[in-house]
């Protein structure tokens, strides 16, 4: 049952040949086999959102999915918001307005901000609150990253990315 | 926590998940699995297999025709918040779904996956009770109907067999206007009570989750005097046997009555806004 199986994993735009465990978890096998160590696992039961990944556009939890069960399907992890070294406006942001301390949360809160700017380029402050509630940060009590989320949203009115 | 090793099998069909349960007993199926991998990451549960739905088209449908909403077990929750004739027609259920989780489970967590976990602090379990659904399910012998006031058994518990897989569930447009209301320590937390309400003129109906082993539609009448009200649901919770009773149970057990009763009153959009507006319950 510990027999490995090949799966074609699609990250980021770019697929990836690689060979997992069934029990393998999405977040282990991105930091683990593709070294894409931006997502960060906290909980592993679906609780904090440091593991958040967006799939097919939508955010969702990469320790609650395993790697084989993604085949086909595109993953975005904090690595593919930006092509080169530049940051995202919502990036930027979370910099200016000094929404991270430690970073743990980062990556999660970014993905599901980019999410929530995709579907909604202008929301209230009552659904940025919302839509990051599932992803907890123990460092900024929350009024920075959503101040940076909302100046990006007033920002720009086409492409948040 | 990572999970024990398990077979992995993807099917397009339920004929080929009942075939794979019934010859695999202690096999279990994953749809969002957002209740079933944190166990399997904290090795509570080691199936030997997992029999994974996601791929069967035949489970993911919502119809309403009028006199029926019937909505496939694969449909993810968050569908369910955004489809705009379940916001039509069964705003409650629109509402509840919304306080399932937090957005990233929402996407992935199932209708069905919730209703066969059968926590009996989640939101479908006591919607389907309180709307008086019927849960199909479909096994070996082929489909059986069974009412969700039967289905489910106590904690975690249902009448499903290990070969049995819930494939739909059909609900009948309600006669009366419904509310819900629902108290958890932190948004999208478990509730520590919630509450659907059905208001037929005078008396009516209230089914609880989060304070007992399972939902019950329990009877009660519903004078238009808020005092007599609150005496009335006092006496409807008398009926349950209570988890871990205490006063503040008790408590939010009725607030979360009167609350729900409250929203029953409000038109759809109004209802539909002010229940996501939140706002402090107690």
């Amino acid at each position: 049952m510990n027999s490995k199986v090949p799966l074609k994993l699609t990250v980021n735009g770019e697929t990836f040949d690689i060979e997992v465990e069934p029990r393998w978890l999405l977040s282990d096998v991105l930091r683990h086999q593709l070294g894409l160590v931006g997502t960060h696992v906290g909980c592993e039961q679906g609780a904090c959102g440091a593991c958040t990944v967006l799939i097919d556009g939508k955010p969702e939890r990469s320790c609650l999915t395993f790697a084989i069960q993604v085949e086909g399907q595109q993953i975005t992890t904090v690595e593919g918001l930006t092509r080169g070294e530049h940051l995202t406006p919502l990036q930027e942001s979370f910099s200016a307005h000094h929404a991270l301390q430690c970073g743990y949360c980062t990556p999660g809160m970014l993905l599901t901000a980019t999410a929530l700017l995709e579907q909604e380029p202008h929301p209230t402050e009552q659904r940025v609150r919302e839509a990051i509630s599932g992803n907890v940060c123990r460092c900024t009590g929350y009024q920075f990253i959503v101040d940076a989320i909302l100046a990006v949203a007033g920002d720009t009115k086409e492409d948040v990315r | 926590m990572k999970p024990a090793a398990f077979e992995y099998q993807r099917v397009t069909t339920v004929a080929e998940a009942v075939k794979l349960l019934r010859d695999a007993p202690d096999a279990k199926v994953i749809a969002g699995g957002q209740s079933l991998v944190p166990l399997m990451n904290f090795r509570l549960t080691r199936p030997s297999l997992l029999v994974d739905v996601n791929g069967i088209k035949a489970l993911q449908h919502v119809v309403w025709d009028g006199t029926y909403l019937r909505i496939g077990s694969l449909v993810r929750h968050q569908q369910i918040a955004d489809h705009a004739e379940i916001q039509k027609h069964f705003p409650v259920l629109a509402v509840a779904a919304r306080h399932i989780g937090h957005w990233a489970i929402r996407n992935r967590g199932t209708i069905g996956g919730s209703l066969a976990h059968a926590d009996p602090a989640s939101e479908w379990p006591a919607a389907t009770v309180a709307l008086q659904a019927e849960i199909d399910v479909e096994g070996p012998q082929g489909i059986r109907t069974v009412p969700a006031s039967e289905f489910f058994q106590g904690y975690y518990s249902t009448v499903l067999q290990p070969d049995e897989l819930v494939v739909a569930v059909r609900i009948p447009y309600p006669k009366f206007r419904l509310g819900f209301a629902e108290i958890a320590r932190r948004l999208g937390d478990f509730a520590l009570a919630g509450a659907f309400v059905e208001d037929d003129g005078g008396q009516g109906f209230v089914t609880w989750f989060g304070i007992a082993d399972k939902p019950v539609r329990v009877h009660t009448v519903l004078p238009d005097n808020m005092e007599a009200r609150r005496e009335a649901w006092q006496q409807a919770l008398g009926t349950l046997a209570i988890a871990d009773d205490s006063k503040s149970r008790r408590h939010l057990a009725v607030q979360m009555a009167e609350r729900a009763w409250q929203h029953s009153r409000l038109e759809g959009g109004k209802y539909l806004s002010e229940e996501a507006a939140g706002g402090d319950p107690l």
